[in-house]
Formats: C-alpha cells, sequence, structure tokens
C-alpha cells in the first residue's frame, strides 16, 4: 500500500504537461537514435545531456527525457535490425536472427508490432520488478564474484554454438574470432597492452559498435553491390498492416519467460542487456517445443530477444540506483547526470531521494505508455522505409552509421576499423560464417577472461574456487547441460526424421 | 512527406551533437561521457561561463581511447597551440604518463594548470570485517599476503592499485608483487564484491563508498589525505595510525604547450574563479570532492614528485623496464 502511495507522489511529480511533453519530445529521439546503426542508447542519452542542462530542466524533468531517450532507444533498436539486417545497437543484435528472415518474407509490419509489443511487456514488467523489490533485488549482485560471473559467461558461450541454424563448427570458428577480438587492448589484470602495436587507438580494445556497424552495414552494402539488391528485403511487396494478434498469443509465453531472463541479467552490473537479449533467445529457443523455425522467422524468436532486452534495461536501473553501479553504458551515463543534479546513487537513495526514484519510476511507465502508442501505428511510417530505393537508403544508412562512429571517439581510425570490419563480414558472409557470434565474442569475452583472471588472482591459482558456491555450480551445470543436451536431443529428434526420409 | 520528416529530425539529432564547435571554448574529455573527466569538463565548463569567468560558453568534447592517451596525443600532435582549448586531467594522467602509457608523450608536452578539488583516496572493509584499523589490515598482509585481497576501480598497474602498494611500503612491506589485487570496472563494482564477501578491502575514492557509509555496509578505515575531511570526521587519516601516505585523485585541467604565457595565465586565473565559486562549492560537496587547490606553477611542482614516485613503484612491480 505504501509502494503504491509513493508511485502515486511519483506520477504526481512526472505527470506534469511539461514533463509529459518531454517523455513525448525523448521517446520520438530515442526511438531515432536507436534505429540509427552506430547511435546507440548511451550515446543518445550522452548527446542530450547538454541539451537538458541547457534548457535549464530541473532534476524531474531532465530524467524524464533521459529516461524515455532511453527506454526509447531500446525500443528503437529493433527497427533496423528488422528491416536492414543491421542492428540499431548492440542489444539488438539478436532480433536481426528472426526478425530480418520475417521482413523479407514480407512480414516486416507483424515483425515490428509485434516486438513492439513484446519491448513493452518486457520493459513495463521490468519497471514494476524496479518498483516493487529494487532494494531487495540489489542484494542478488553481492552473491556474485568472478566464480560466478565466470560461470555465467561460460553458460552463455555454452549455447552459442546452436545459434546458426547450419553448420555448429563456423559457429565455433565465428565465436573465437570474437573472442580474439576482445583480446586486443589493455590487459585489465596485468595493465599490459596486447596486441595493440603499439598504437593508441586499440589501447581500449575494439569498440563493438564499430565491429557491429563494420560487420553489418558496410557488408549489407557491399553484398548489394555485389547483388544488384537481389538479396535483400527491400523492395520486398507489403501485405496490409494489421496487428498480428495469432502471433502475439503464441508468443506471449515467450516474452514472459525472456523477461523474467532479462531481468536477472540486467540486474547483475556484470552482464547487461545483450546477454539479457541473447540469453532469452537461446533460452527460448532450448524451450519451446518445435525451435525448427529458429533463424527463419519465428515470431518467438522476435519476441524473445525484445522483451529480454527491454527487461534488462529496466534490470540495469537497479543496480545503477541501489548500488551506483552501472550496470551497462547507458545507465552508466544517466548515472553521471544524476551525479551532476547533485543525487548520489547508493543504498540510500530510495530513503533520502524518494521524490527522485518514484518520479524517475513514474517517468518510466509513462515512457513506455508513450512508446507502444507511438510504435504501434508508427509501424507503418517505418514500413515504408523499405519502399525507399535502396539504392538512396543504403549509402544513406551507411553514412549516417559513419557519422555516428566518428561521433563516439573522433578519430578516422575507427572508420578505417570498420571498413575492415566490413570487407571481413563480406568474406565471412561468402564462407558462410554466421557474424552474431563474432559480436557477442567481443562483447562478452573481456568480461570473461577478467573474471576468470579475478577469480584466479583471488583463489591463488585454485581452480576449484571457480566451483566454490551454489550458484556458480547451478550456472556451471545450467552450462553443460546446454552444451551436451542439444546433440543428445538432436539425435532423439532427428533420427526418426531421417528414417521416414 | 514523412521521410522528409525523419530526416529532418536525423539532422536535428546530429546537428546537436555538433551544434556550438563555433565560438566557443573547448573542454576535451578523453573518455566517454559519464566519468569522472566528463563531470570535470562539464562542471568546470558550466561554472566558468556561469559566473562570467569566460565569454564564451565551453563545449564539451568526448574523445575516449587510450585511457586519455588518444586525446594527449592530439592536443601534442595536431592542436599545441590552441589558445581556446583545455583538456580534464586527473591522477589517472599522471599515472599513465609516468608509465609510459601514452605511447612514449611525456608529461612536458603539455602544460598543466592546476587541480581544483580532489577525491580523497581510502581504504574500506565490508561492516563485518575482522579488520578494524588500517594496521590490523597491514599486519594481515605482512604475516601472509595471500589472505587479503584489494579490489578497485582501475586496471593492475593503476592508481588505486598504486594507493595500496604506497601504503603498505611505508609500512615496510615491499613485497609488492605478492599483493593480491583486482580491478574491477568501477569504484561501485570493488564495493560490491567487498560487501559479498569476495574480496577482503576496497581501495578507491571516498566519493565511491559515501552511500555505503551512510547505509553502514562499508567502513572506511582510512583516507589518504593529510588531515580528515569535513564531513567525515570520524574517519581517521592514514597518517595519524602512523602510515605515512597522501594519495588523491585530484581533478584538473591542461592546456597545449605553445600557447603564449598570458593565455596561460589567464587560464590559470578562470580556474582560479571557478575554485573560489559558491557553484564549485556545492558541486564538490555533492560529488565528495574534497578542496585541493594547487594552481600553475605550485602545480606542476607537485606533479613532478608525484609522477617520480608512480614510475618507480611501476618499475617495481613491473609494469614498466
Amino acid at each position: 500500500m505504501e509502494t503504491l502511495s509513493l508511485l502515486a507522489d511519483g506520477f504526481a511529480i512526472a505527470l506534469t504537461p511539461g514533463n509529459l511533453m518531454l517523455a513525448m519530445i525523448g521517446c520520438v529521439l530515442g526511438t531515432i537514435i536507436g534505429a540509427l546503426p552506430g547511435l546507440g542508447p548511451s550515446n543518445g542519452v550522452a548527446i542530450l545531456i547538454p541539451l537538458a542542462f541547457s534548457l535549464g530542466l530541473d532534476a524531474t524533468a531532465a530524467l524524464v527525457l533521459m529516461t524515455a531517450v532511453y527506454y526509447g532507444a531500446m525500443y528503437g533498436g529493433r527497427i533496423s535490425s528488422i528491416l536492414l539486417n543491421i542492428p540499431g545497437d548492440e542489444p539488438a543484435l539478436m532480433t536481426t536472427l528472426d526478425g530480418y528472415p520475417m521482413a523479407r518474407a514480407g512480414r516486416a509490419g507483424d515483425a515490428l508490432v509485434l516486438s513492439g509489443v513484446a519491448s513493452f511487456v518486457g520493459a513495463f514488467l521490468a519497471t514494476i520488478g524496479l518498483m516493487l523489490l529494487a532494494p531487495w533485488l540489489a542484494r542478488i549482485a553481492f552473491r556474485f564474484g568472478p566464480a560466478e560471473y565466470f560461470a555465467l559467461y561460460i553458460l552463455a558461450f555454452s549455447t552459442l554454438g546452436g545459434i546458426a541454424s547450419g553448420n555448429q563448427a563456423k559457429a565455433l570458428i565465428a565465436t573465437c574470432i570474437g573472442l580474439g577480438i576482445a583480446m586486443i587492448g589493455l590487459d585489465n589484470a596485468t595493465g599490459m597492452p596486447r596486441f595493440t602495436f603499439g598504437n593508441l587507438h586499440m589501447m581500449d580494445g575494439i569498440d563493438f559498435l564499430v565491429a557491429i556497424v563494420g560487420l553489418f552495414a558496410v557488408t549489407e552494402v557491399f553484398v548489394f553491390i555485389e547483388s544488384h539488391g537481389r538479396e535483400s528485403a527491400l523492395g520486398v511487396r507489403l501485405g496490409r498492416i494489421v496487428i498480428p494478434v495469432k502471433d502475439i498469443i503464441l508468443a506471449f509465453p515467450s516474452m514472459l519467460r525472456s523477461t523474467v531472463i532479462g531481468f536477472i541479467a540486467g540486474i547483475l552490473p556484470g552482464a547487461g542487456a545483450s546477454l539479457g537479449s541473447f540469453l532469452s533467445y537461446m533460452g527460448e529457443k532450448a524451450m519451446v517445443k518445435d525451435n525448427s523455425r529458429f533463424g527463419k522467422g519465428d515470431p518467438r524468436g522476435v519476441a524473445a530477444p525484445e522483451a529480454g532486452n527491454n527487461a534488462a534495461a529496466g534490470g540495469a536501473l537497479v543496480p545503477m540506483l541501489t548500488l551506483g553501479v552501472p550496470g551497462s553504458g547507458t545507465t552508466a551515463v544517466l548515472l553521471a547526470l544524476l551525479m551532476t543534479l547533485n543525487i548520489t546513487p547508493g543504498p540510500t537513495l530510495f530513503t533520502d531521494r524518494p521524490d527522485v526514484v518514484w518520479g524517475l519510476i513514474a517517468s518510466l511507465l509513462i515512457a513506455n505508455v508513450v512508446l507502444l502508442v507511438l510504435n504501434v501505428p508508427l509501424v507503418k511510417l517505418f514500413v515504408k522505409i523499405l519502399m525507399v530505393p535502396p539504392w538512396v537508403l543504403l549509402p544513406g544508412v551507411t553514412m549516417i552509421s559513419f557519422v555516428g562512429i566518428y561521433s563516439l571517439s573522433g578519430s578516422s581510425f575507427d572508420l578505417l576499423l570498420m571498413i575492415g570490419f566490413g570487407v571481413l563480414g563480406y568474406f565471412f558472409r561468402k564462407l558462410d560464417v554466421p557474424t552474431v557470434p563474432i559480436i557477442l565474442g567481443i562483447l562478452l569475452g573481456n568480461n570473461m577472461e577478467d573474471s576468470l583472471r579475478r577469480a584466479m588472482v583471488i583463489s591463488g591459482g585454485d581452480w576449484t574456487y571457480l566451483f566454490s558456491s551454489p550458484i556458480a555450480i547451478g550456472l556451471w551445470i545450467a552450462a553443460v547441460l546446454g552444451f551436451v543436451a542439444p546433440f543428445f536431443l538432436r539425435g532423439l529428434l532427428k533420427r526418426p526424421q531421417a528414417i521416414t526420409d | 512527406m514523412k521521410r522528409l520528416l525523419k530526416r529532418y529530425l536525423t539532422g536535428a539529432v546530429l546537428g546537436l551533437a555538433m551544434a556550438g564547435t563555433a565560438s566557443a571554448y573547448e573542454c576535451i574529455a578523453p573518455a566517454n561521457p559519464g566519468g569522472g573527466w566528463d563531470f570535470t569538463c562539464r562542471t568546470i565548463g558550466k561554472i566558468m561561463y556561469d559566473i562570467g569567468a569566460v565569454d564564451k560558453p565551453v563545449q564539451v568534447t568526448n574523445m575516449a581511447g587510450g585511457g586519455g592517451g588518444l586525446a594527449y596525443a592530439l592536443v601534442v600532435n595536431e592542436r599545441n597551440d590552441d589558445p581556446d582549448l583545455i583538456v580534464a586531467a586527473s591522477s589517472a594522467t599522471a599515472t599513465r604518463l609516468a608509465q609510459n602509457a601514452y605511447g612514449g608523450l611525456t608529461a612536458d608536452q603539455v602544460r598543466f594548470l592546476g587541480a581544483i578539488g580532489a577525491d580523497p583516496g581510502m581504504i574500506a572493509v565490508a561492516k563485518d570485517s575482522p579488520y578494524k584499523t588500517l594496521n590490523d589490515l597491514i599486519e594481515a598482509v605482512k604475516s601472509d599476503p595471500a589472505s587479503v585481497t584489494f579490489a578497485g576501480g582501475s586496471a593492475a598497474g593503476g592508481f588505486d592499485h598504486l594507493k595500496v602498494l604506497m601504503m603498505l611500503g611505508r609500512a615496510g612491506f615491499n613485497d609488492i608483487r605478492k599483493v593480491k589485487y583486482i580491478g574491477v570496472d568501477s569504484g561501485g563494482d570493488a564495493i560490491t564484491q567487498a560487501v559479498g564477501g569476495h574480496v577482503q578491502a576496497v581501495t578507491g575514492d571516498l566519493s565511491e563508498v559515501v552511500g555505503f557509509l551512510k547505509s553502514g555496509d562499508m567502513r572506511v578505515i582510512a583516507v589518504f589525505t593529510p588531515a580528515r575531511i569535513p564531513g567525515f570526521d570520524d574517519i581517521p587519516t592514514a597518517r595519524e595510525q602512523g602510515i605515512d601516505v597522501v594519495a588523491v585523485n585530484w581533478r584538473g585541467l591542461y592546456v597545449p604547450k605553445n600557447i603564449t604565457d598570458e593565455q596561460y595565465d589567464t587560464w590559470v586565473e578562470r580556474l582560479r574563479k571557478v575554485a573560489e565559486s559558491d557553484e564549485w562549492k556545492a558541486a564538490m560537496e555533492a560529488n565528495g570532492l574534497a578542496p585541493f587547490t594547487l594552481l600553475g606553477k605550485d602545480f606542476e611542482g607537485y606533479l613532478d614528485e608525484v609522477i617520480k614516485e608512480v614510475a618507480q613503484l611501476s618499475r617495481d612491480l613491473g609494469v614498466i623496464q
């Protein structure tokens, strides 16, 4: 009951006409920022911080605007994933797997509406979770030490083989390439640079946005040039846009399960939205009865990662608010915003500044509803993008990606690197090597290695430390099952088919 | 029509990123938004303009890369005489210069303006830790270095790591390669690890631990400042516990080397005005910074000493040859 009255106070703070206006603007801007490859939620929020200051917004108004942009970008990332096979930001990576095939089959509108609803379910439930359980949930983060994080990453990687529906060996090679790229940069455990060739640009490692834009957007341009656009969703005839009620009902249990997985990944500061959407997708693929359509345009494969990454976005606010530990790049920026507004997140924030916390939660709920309302009707507009002549659209998108990447570091080196990744991606496409595992290797490899190295420092090199807690052991068991089970299951499922053939 | 709208909105978004690069001073934060350098640029830049110390707004540019090295190289190689440019710096800048981590560039290739605030270094333990004082902890390390793991928000060889080594060195323990240290992503991460019992002590800045101090999850057993910090009067300094170490994470600025002395002095004056303003005092308090004002020549002298000590420690540690 107390929660409700606090929430009512929060709404009283957030629901002024001015703030609603800001929420609207934030949602629209965020959606656009999210949809543009190379511009993710974290640079979106960062770019707009100076705007919030120059407009002289107070703490609540600034938060309303920024959280609207944050959630908006999380919603928006899926749009280019589905329409162009280019993830708008890193958590939207998994959405390309089934979203783009749906678009190619002429169901772009369905995929967009479905993923919009999934995003709403994930983000909305995560916000409720944040509201009811935040102080208690923060305690979960304490349970995760290096050993537990390492087991979590092992779990993620053990399911990677199944990501590409075709050749598992190629997925494995791709993962290893990603892990190799993740090695570049400053080694956290010794402070020494690795594989940087004395180049300062390489010191911080390869930014995964550079890799994503290169491997997806630039590669897409090369393939497009070669095939004169035949192998593209662009120019696909569109059916009438209706709300795909059947798909939504079919995918609804997936959304709920993915929300839970994504939310937990979000709460853990070392995990984050990318891991959340990845685990949601793989978990869903493992759990549903018939997963043969995954990777070919299964609606559940669109709903799961979107619910997962939006839930993770809400979950990531838990450690940010209660521990002052940002779980992702974007929450790091939001944390900085709070600090400059003289609000220091930490265990006492909920009691010291209830106005801020509940104002924030209320504005998250508002942003969510606004986004749902905006997104479903706007699908028509987004889908029209596919009717833009591809020779205008693709170079345009690529140009925007270049600007986005340049805004990250202001160095031309990243642009060259991006083109390099594009060439690499082109050859991988020719060799039928999936690129998603490469990105995941880059995204998660560093954290996995750091966890292992930290665990080894703490234990003095004793590897039994990795299995020293119930959580770690549980994750290891899940990882082993996730890796081994597919082999047995395939035997059980496929063999009878072979006979009937 | 709608396409046109989208194009305009896109233009607006991108325009925001680039707006105002003309007719403004520029402060480069050599990191992504959200860190200490970003705070330095945004806060100092804003106060400078608000109190009228500068006549044009200060535009913040984020240039992450090489732990600040990219921005450093840019200033040295390309904008060596730009009088409208300031760059955020902190102890991390000095540490990396001392460790030759900026690709051969040295501290004398720019001019440091000064520091106007510092985050006091500290050692904290979880509330139920058996170590009640700094000496309890140091004794534990001395008798069995493997029994204590320190966690901090910088990589091995970074400033958080070096603080521990300085402290232990002053206490007579010089076998620094035996000291167990893990570098995590942020001070908050380090604290989470300590509260969870995965590590025994946290090395970091006071501002990082303030919330956990209030909630009672963490105890700070020593701060590395010359005197106790106003507002945290019950936390003893290391010095009063017999360990003479001062280590603060200062927040300051540098400018290109080849600007004129008048231009340099103008910037020092502007920074002094910020340091003396009420706005800066409020910002310091809100962010857990302690007063630490060293400007111009004084600061350059201080920096030389720090860089010398860090270089020596890093050689002992094997981070540099």
